[in-house]
């Protein structure tokens, strides 16, 4: 085509703006022309694109790319179901990254591969929304495949899109799970030889040998017909998400003009020729799956589970003369493993769990177990819980010099160090915290087992801090501890800390705004 | 089909890459691409005014979002003879 002239920019602007005059003339002053339009950008798409200025009005996509087709019929289905105020759309690592800056839609945009594990936690949060997945084939065949297998073999109800253009496109062209058998690629620059990498992965088919899917069907952006069967398919598989009726998976073949070498309309011929015979298009799954209901609730507390009944009603009994005054602790139990250092958080989050409290438990064991020290961290809160991770502990249990001079940093200010030690050592300093020294192993060892060293620290921390009634403690070690003379000795180590916490330390105890101690 | 004209179609010349894929697909041939480029350097789609029956194609094939408006003819009658006459020229 010969190009007879340039328009400049100046120029297009004008003419853009007579055409977007005409546009909306024709749309508002349908009787005077007689024309109405029925085709046209669809709302669910923003006005304006959030990219660089100049390229607000259009995709960041090539020409003739088939993300855009798709992109349209979601956008289409959305807003004739009426969905577009309830979709949360997930958007993958790929091409398509951007999908946020098209979509009027709620937006994620996850890690590579793992749009099917996210679009799960946000479907079972957000029940009544209508969650996307979608995703090329570099995404979910390669790096996500164990992603979509087990989100389709839960049959989450969520609606994925795949979009196999078999390549790499966004990284340059290398070869993809789904790259025919010959086709080139950078990494399979003489052909995909299956003898060396494989036949391309059928991800359609596969996914249909699962039980729980209930809609899985693959199209083509090859031609007309194929474009406008896709449109009733995507608005299909949307439909069974808003009914409720299970997982659907929609294979869309989708051209790659500018990795595959090329024009848009060879493309889009080479999908119909090339693709579709490794590809077949094909209802492989429609049915609503026989999911058996159990009888259990789906909703368990952790209590429910253990058979723990929170009682409640410590709260308003006085186990001791202390009043609860602290609205949440953070404790960091740190030490060699075998010092029963999990065991004490746990013992703490069960001690928590009966007086009604939000707990925490995280243990964090690192290679560190083997030959140096184990630690975990504990919330105890009257409201719930954000992070089970501690960052700045309001206590610290250091049940070694290590952990005490590793962890002593992080202590927050106005806290409180539980050291097991007669005395701290003379290097060492916390600014801002309250160090007390406990010859926990000393006082555990006369009472006839080192082991219970940390059901001392425990008895010192119970009293120190207040946090957690003794009463409560003993209950718990009652259950806990099966052998008579074991449960002797703890019941008298929890004492022998609380008591040496009364004889020698409780002076001169650091005030915190909230009151805790 | 030829000379019954049912619609027409506006493209948006920012928003058109050039693909040429709803040239390719239109039924009645009655997409072309404009011979002048547009500043990203392609060769716009256009309308060439005449045999549109408003089916749609072009739509759906279009990658862009916004860049074809597939608009039909509403009522015949006076409207429909004005558009005869040659009016929509004007609009285009």
């Amino acid at each position: 085509m010969e190009v007879e002239s340039v328009i400049g920019v100046d120029g297009l602007e004008a003419k853009s703006e007579v055409t977007a005059e005409a546009q909306s003339k024709a749309s508002l002053e349908v009787s005077k022309d007689g024309y109405e339009p029925i085709h046209s950008k669809s709302p669910v798409f923003f006005d304006l694109y959030q990219r660089k200025s100049e390229l607000k009005h259009q995709t960041h996509y090539c020409p003739g790319c088939g993300h855009g087709v798709v992109h349209k019929l979601i956008a289409e289905a959305l807003q004739e179901l009426g969905l577009q105020d309830s979709t949360i759309f997930v958007s993958p690592v790929g091409c398509s990254v951007f999908a946020y800056y098209y979509f009027d839609v709620g937006n994620v945009q996850v890690a590579h591969g793992r749009a099917p594990a996210s679009a799960t936690a946000i479907k079972r949060s957000c029940p009544e929304k209508i969650v996307i997945s979608y995703q090329g084939d570099g995404d979910l065949a390669a790096i996500g495949t164990a992603e979509i297998v087990h989100a389709a073999n839960r049959g989450e109800k969520i609606t994925v899109f795949f979009v196999n253009n078999g390549i790499y496109g966004m990284t340059g062209g290398q070869m993809a799970p789904t790259t025919l058998v010959g086709q080139k690629s950078t990494t399979s620059p003489w052909g995909r030889r299956p003898a060396n990498e494989g036949f391309p992965l059928h991800m359609a088919e596969l996914l249909a040998t699962l039980e729980a899917p209930a809609y899985i069907e693959r199209v083509a952006l090859s031609d007309n017909k194929n474009i406008m069967k896709a449109r009733r398919v995507i608005r299909k598989a949307l439909e069974i998400q808003r009914d409720d009726a299970g997982f659907s998976f929609v294979e869309i073949l989708s051209p790659c003009p500018t990795i595959w070498g090329k024009n848009p309309v060879e493309a889009r011929r080479w999908v119909l020729e090339k693709m579709t015979p490794t590809f077949p298009l094909n209802v492989f799954r429609d049915r609503r799956p026989e999911v058996p209901t159990g009888d259990e609730p789906l909703q368990r507390t952790v209590g429910d589970v253990l058979e723990i009944t929170p009682k409640t009603h410590l709260h308003n009994v006085s186990t001791t003369k202390r009043a609860y005054h602290f609205k949440n602790v953070t404790i960091k139990v740190a030490g060699f493993g075998g010092q029963g250092v999990l065991l004490l958080g746990q013992l703490l989050i069960e001690m928590g769990m009966r007086e009604g409290l939000e707990v925490s438990w995280l243990p964090s064991y690192g290679p560190e177990m083997r030959s140096g020290s184990a630690h975990c961290h504990v919330c105890l809160s009257r409201e719930r819980i954000g992070s089970p991770l501690v960052s700045r502990p309001d206590v610290l249990v250091a049940m070694n010099e290590f952990s005490l001079r590793k962890f002593a940093s992080e202590v927050a200010t106005g806290g409180l160090i539980l050291y097991n030690g007669a005395s701290v050592p003379a290097d060492f300093s916390a600014p801002g915290a309250q160090v007390v020294g406990i010859p926990a192993a000393e006082i555990a060892d006369k009472l006839g087992s080192t082991k219970a060293a940390n059901i001392v620290m425990m008895g010192a921390l119970l009293e120190e801090t207040e946090c957690l009634a003794p009463g409560t403690a003993l209950s718990v070690l009652e259950d806990k501890v099966k052998k008579p003379d074991l449960l002797e000795i703890d019941r008298r180590a929890l004492f022998a800390g609380r008591l040496f916490i009364d004889d020698n330390a409780h002076i001169g105890a650091v005030s915190q705004s909230d009151g805790f101690a | 089909m030829a000379g019954q004209m049912r619609g027409k179609v506006t493209v948006d010349v920012k928003e058109c890459k050039g693909c040429g894929l709803c040239v390719e697909s239109c039924p009645p041939k009655c997409l072309e691409l404009m011979p002048e480029l547009n500043p990203y350097g392609a060769h716009p789609a256009r309308y060439t005014g005449q045999d549109c029956t408003a089916c749609g194609i072009c739509f759906y094939c279009c990658p862009e979002p916004g860049a074809i408006t597939v608009y039909r003819i509403k009522a015949k009658g006076k409207a429909f003879a004005a558009v005869q006459g040659g009016e929509h020229a004007a609009a285009l």
